[in-house]
């Protein structure tokens, strides 16, 4: 099904186009992917693996895995990156395809070579942003994009962002980031962008292969060469883990918030990072029920605001639990989870299965870096930037980008370029972790208006103190980690403008006003399903920072701000006893049920380590203990790695597994990394014009 | 000391079934390899063609032997290698390439092997892709075939442990021990293993070795570059071999796998001498543009990885196989000029009776022909 609304993200259409599938007609809209025109008919089955006749559908959706493979009039392609046509003939792939039959050799061209100063591979925040230096300078660079619009994972968070509002933006929405960086470099006459152009390889001579927009073979050689190319996410093993239904989490944001397909209706999270806590945020907002999230660890590691927003909102969080298995036939029907010991073994005996139609695998993320890699063995200038560098928040990946493109710019020998030498610090404050809990201060006044803080853990932000035009709410300049403080003390008093309510990305500052009736006082919550979410009058259930249910209140007032459309505050009275402690509203739905009488026998080895080739945990642990400790000999024996995707999912799970079987990865050799990055037909490397043959 | 009755040097598509034939002969084997595996040097960059059609006699012999055992080796031994009696087919454009492989038939008819001539239109029903644009025929050789050089050395590997061998991996040979004219010992990062016999088979790292007794073998590695495709369904038995010369390459080569991908590897002219086994970027536009005209239905068929391979080359393109001549106990099985793959099984049961004085009366002409200590003067016709 088809978001027909989206609390924050424009949902607009053109006029719809006939296209086939399997035979059957369905209707896609101009831009819209194969894949997405799929789910949104109900379809997450795209064909069945030649080995196993396992039903294949989206994994990454990212282009970089290959199990949404489809035929689109004959020839195979990612259903995930190929947008629909009108009437384009597209068909599952079951068993191997049959290679089209062409009577005679197309006509072939020259390839294209292009020498330029600076090649930026991605064009993400930390690509961008550095494009923008090097463009400021008037330096030529080329920044290619696999995607077909700029902003690279921005264009998937509609939530505000962290960070400093003088460094990186933060308070605006991740979309609304990608736009301004995007305004600025489309501004600047020296840089080129190419977009739907993958990187495919680095080469010992310093040339660079790209596939221009899916057609042609360009080679580029770089004076100085910028890897911005994002990060990957980690897989799991687990029964079921490749069931259509499974994704990662950044796949089911593309599903989501670039596509707009409602791509599930009953969701399950596995991984309590920021990116498994915004992923089912994200899925609340498009309407998508959350069954429930499971943290392996005691406490979720991602930003307790972030936690604390899905908590308010009713989704149980498992801490100190691991997924079991997916189950169903040919996609998710439910899931299992089980609760684990001090060394993370499930407990027998505390299996729950919940029913639901996904589960979203977030366990972490990697960095894309081969390329980077790559250059600096064949002894090319070369940078990192975001995440391809290091896994860190998106804030950091923008500024990581500005400063790659000043050492870049210093590298041409551009003169004058320098960089501050406090921007390494706050590189680096950008990249902490959560740091430590604050107790929250033991008695606020009560009288006037007073914002309360529900924000008590040390992480990167400081927007509310960038608002406040009174001076009344601080962070320190010198360390944004540190929690924010409101100081009552001041000459001045809060106004009760609301900026700071609207500005906080945690949505953990609320409004309580004593002025009219110091026992009633009114408080203004932030909430952001969209204002008709909330309807004026109605019975909803007061909830503490963390989720616990506090009372019930009737909605007084529901308001939009003119420049801040998409966050909506919503005024309660509540009686002084709890109005300082209210953090959030919870409708009337209960997402959290109980779970289904399902005991699932476990059978971790059936777990499929190797996606492409179908290879089990199994096989490989078999191997291991057969004195196996080379990933080429692994591969060699068994086929993992050998597939479409070049073992970019299955190689930190190999080791992984090694580790579960007590090898220590300094005895284990990794895979041989070998071009091309995606598969490309023959015929774009020989030359041959698009559509000949 | 630990000692044993013959080291091998390396654990590629030579040394592992030297391993096995030598292990199932009796003898205490230990297989030495700097690399974390068995075929971790050339081997995984093989493509797995195997053919007995070679014009030079001694390679028709081992050539033939080696097709006998992959044939039969899953029957035999079990385990899945992935041979495929597909066929050689070499093409011809031009007069050019039909003199020569119409001359070189003359000699491959007297061995006996089973190659002909087909006409462009005969050849076309067993290729019926290929570009009959000035196709004017080639040979077929029905008897020959492909394998996944990787199966096949995990299964000499697996076999010659079975057989009592023992492998040390990432373990680097940096000494032999000679005494008297005779190997006494291994010596390594690790150890030293005493032993009367030493077996080279350390392929494109061959000479260094050789240097270690102090014998100079003329092995010289060149790199050639392969690929691989994504898996289709299957629509070519034979394996293809275009010798056109051409801007930039000598050439080409390709085959379906038993697994439906394509690979294919071509001859880069002039030859890149060395080890460097880097990708560039020059391989993949030069051989696609090669394939795509030979074959137009390659054009939609999707790479899915390259690398680069070496190929041990000796000056007359033909191994070097047997005892030295200078040095009593270190034999050599090398310079397998990127054929180690199909001559080694049957490189590596020669090299079992070598060592144990059982050679059987043919063996004498491949050794005197293989010898490593003959004059060089002859290039074989078809590397």
């Amino acid at each position: 099904m088809r978001l027909d609304r989206h609390p924050i993200l424009p949902v607009g259409r053109g006029e719809p186009f006939p296209f086939a599938f399997a035979g059957r007609e369905l209707l896609a809209y101009p831009g819209e992917t194969i894949a997405a025109a799929l789910f949104a008919h109900g379809i997450r089955v795209f064909g069945h693996h030649p080995k196993d006749g396992a039903p294949q559908g989206i994994f990454c959706a990212n282009g970089q895995c290959a199990q949404c493979l489809v035929l689109a009039d004959g020839l195979p392609v990612k259903a995930c990156m190929t947008p629909a046509c009108p009437g384009m003939r597209v068909e599952p792939v079951d068993g191997l395809p049959e290679l089209p039959r062409v009577p005679a050799p197309p006509r072939m061209q020259e390839l294209e070579r292009l020498e330029v100063p600076v090649l930026v591979i991605g064009g993400g925040p930390a690509g961008l942003s550095a494009a923008i230096e090097l463009g400021g300078r008037g330096i030529n660079t080329l920044l290619v994009d696999d995607k077909g619009r700029l902003g690279g994972k921005l264009v998937l968070q509609t939530h505000r962002f962290f960070g400093s509002t003088e460094a990186v933006y933060a308070g605006t929405r991740g979309i609304d980031i990608a736009a301004r960086l995007e305004e600025e470099v489309r501004a600047l006459p020296s840089v080129e962008v190419w977009l739907n152009t993958v990187a495919l390889a680095v080469y010992s001579d310093g040339w660079v292969g790209i596939l221009r927009e899916g057609r042609s073979y360009v080679l580029a050689r770089p004076e100085v060469l910028l890897v911005a190319s994002g990060a990957r996410e980690r897989s799991l093993v687990f029964r079921g883990n490749t069931l259509p239904g499974v994704y990662g989490a950044g796949a089911f944001q593309t599903l989501v918030n670039r596509d707009l397909v409602r791509a599930a209706e009953r969701l399950f999270i596995v991984g309590g990072g920021n990116v498994g806590l915004i992923a089912g945020y994200h899925a609340i907002q498009a309407g998508i029920e959350v069954v429930g999230l499971a943290e392996v660890l005691p406490e979720c590691g991602g930003y307790k605001v972030h936690r604390d927003k899905l908590a308010r909102l009713g989704v149980p969080i498992f801490t100190s639990h691991t997924i079991l298995s997916a189950n169903g036939r040919d996609g998710v029907e439910s899931v299992t989870i089980a609760r684990v010991d001090d060394r993370f073994q499930p407990v027998p005996g505390t299996e729950k299965t919940f029913k639901c139609d996904t589960v979203l695998v977030a366990v972490g993320l990697d960095p894309v870096d081969e390329f980077y890699r790559k250059a600096r063995e064949f002894g090319m200038k070369a940078f990192a930037a975001g995440d391809a560098q290091e896994i860190a928040e998106a804030s950091a990946a923008i500024f990581s980008g500005k400063i790659a493109g000043r050492r870049i710019a210093h590298a041409l020998g551009i003169p004058g370029v320098v960089v501050p030498p406090e921007w390494e610090k706050t590189l680096q404050i950008l990249k902490s972790r959560p740091g430590a809990r604050r107790e929250p201060p033991a008695e606020l006044p009560a009288q006037g208006v007073v914002p309360v803080l529900h924000c008590h853990e040390e992480i990167p932000c400081n927007p509310c103190a960038s608002v406040c035009p009174q001076g009344l709410l601080e962070v320190d300049p010198q360390d944004i980690r540190k929690v924010p403080e409101f100081h009552a003390d001041r000459d001045q008093a809060c106004l009760g403008c609301e900026r700071c309510v609207v500005v906080c990305p945690g949505l953990a500052i609320t409004l309580v006003d004593y002025r009219r009736d110091p026992d009633y006082p009114t408080v203004t919550l932030p909430h952001e399903l969209g204002p008709e979410a909330v309807p004026v009058g109605a019975r909803v259930a007061v909830v503490s920072a963390s989720g616990e249910v506090l009372g019930e209140a009737e909605v007084r007032e529901v308001r939009a701000i003119p420049r801040n459309n998409r966050t909506v505050l919503v005024k309660l009275v509540l009686p002084k006893e709890i109005a300082p402690r209210a953090a959030g509203i919870r409708l009337g739905a209960k997402w959290a049920e109980e779970p289904i009488p399902q005991a699932v026998e476990r059978l971790e080895d059936d777990a499929i380590v190797c996606r492409c080739e179908r290879v089990t945990a199994g096989e490989i642990r078999a191997l291991i203990r057969a004195g196996f400790r080379d990933m080429n000999a692994l591969k060699a024996v068994t086929r993992v790695g050998m597939g479409a995707c070049g073992g970019k999912t299955c190689g930190p799970l190999l080791k992984r597994l090694f580790r579960e079987e007590g090898v220590p990865l300094d005895e284990v050799t990794d895979y041989v990394g070998r071009p091309l990055f995606i598969e490309v037909p023959l015929g774009i490397f020989a030359g041959a014009e698009p559509g000949d043959g | 000391m630990a000692s044993y009755d013959v080291v091998v040097v390396g654990a590629g598509s030579v040394g592992t079934p030297a391993a096995l034939a030598l292990a199932e002969a009796g003898l205490r084997v230990l297989v030495l390899d700097a690399r974390p595996s068995a075929g971790q040097g050339s081997n995984k960059a093989a493509i797995g063609g195997v053919r007995a059609t070679h014009s030079d006699p001694a390679k028709i012999r081992l050539g033939r032997r080696s097709i006998e055992i992959v044939s039969t080796w899953k029957e035999t031994r079990g385990g899945e290698i992935e041979w495929r009696s597909g066929g050689y087919v070499f093409v011809a454009y031009t007069p050019r390439e039909e003199k020569l492989l119409k001359d070189l038939l003359l000699v491959q008819h007297r061995y006996g092997l089973g190659i002909d001539w087909l006409e462009a239109r005969d050849l076309l029903r067993i290729v019926p892709d290929l570009n009959p644009d000035g196709l004017l025929g080639g040979t077929y050789s029905p008897g020959d075939g492909h394998l996944s050089p990787l199966l096949l050395v995990h299964a000499y590997y697996r076999e010659a442990r079975r057989a009592g061998a023992e492998f040390h991996f990432r373990e680097k040979v940096t000494g032999i021990e000679v005494r008297n004219g005779r190997v006494r010992a291994v010596v390594t990062d690790q150890g030293r293993y005493g032993t009367a016999v030493v077996v080279n088979a350390a392929g494109a790292w061959a000479r260094e070795i050789g240097r270690m007794v102090g014998e100079d073998h003329p092995v010289v590695p060149d790199s050639h570059e392969a690929g691989v495709t994504e898996p289709v369904a299957h629509f070519l038995d034979p394996m293809i071999v275009d010798i056109r010369p051409a801007p930039g390459s000598s050439n080409y080569y390709f085959h379906q796998l038993a697994s439906g991908q394509l690979t294919f590897c071509i001859s880069p002219s002039p030859p890149i001498v060395g080890e460097d086994c880097r990708e560039t970027s020059a391989f993949l536009p030069m051989v696609a543009r090669r394939m795509v005209e030979l074959m137009p239905r390659l054009a939609n068929v999707r790479v899915r990885r390259t690398w680069r391979g070496l190929y041990p080359m000796t000056p007359d393109g033909s191994p070097l196989v047997g005892w030295s001549s200078e040095v009593e106990g270190y034999a050599v099985a090398i310079g397998m000029c990127g054929q180690g793959v199909m001559l080694g099984p049957a490189v590596g049961e020669l090299l079992g009776r070598l060592v144990t004085d059982q050679l059987l009366p043919e063996d004498h002409e491949v050794l005197t022909l293989l010898s490593p200590s003959r004059p060089f003067a002859a290039q074989e016709a078809l590397k």
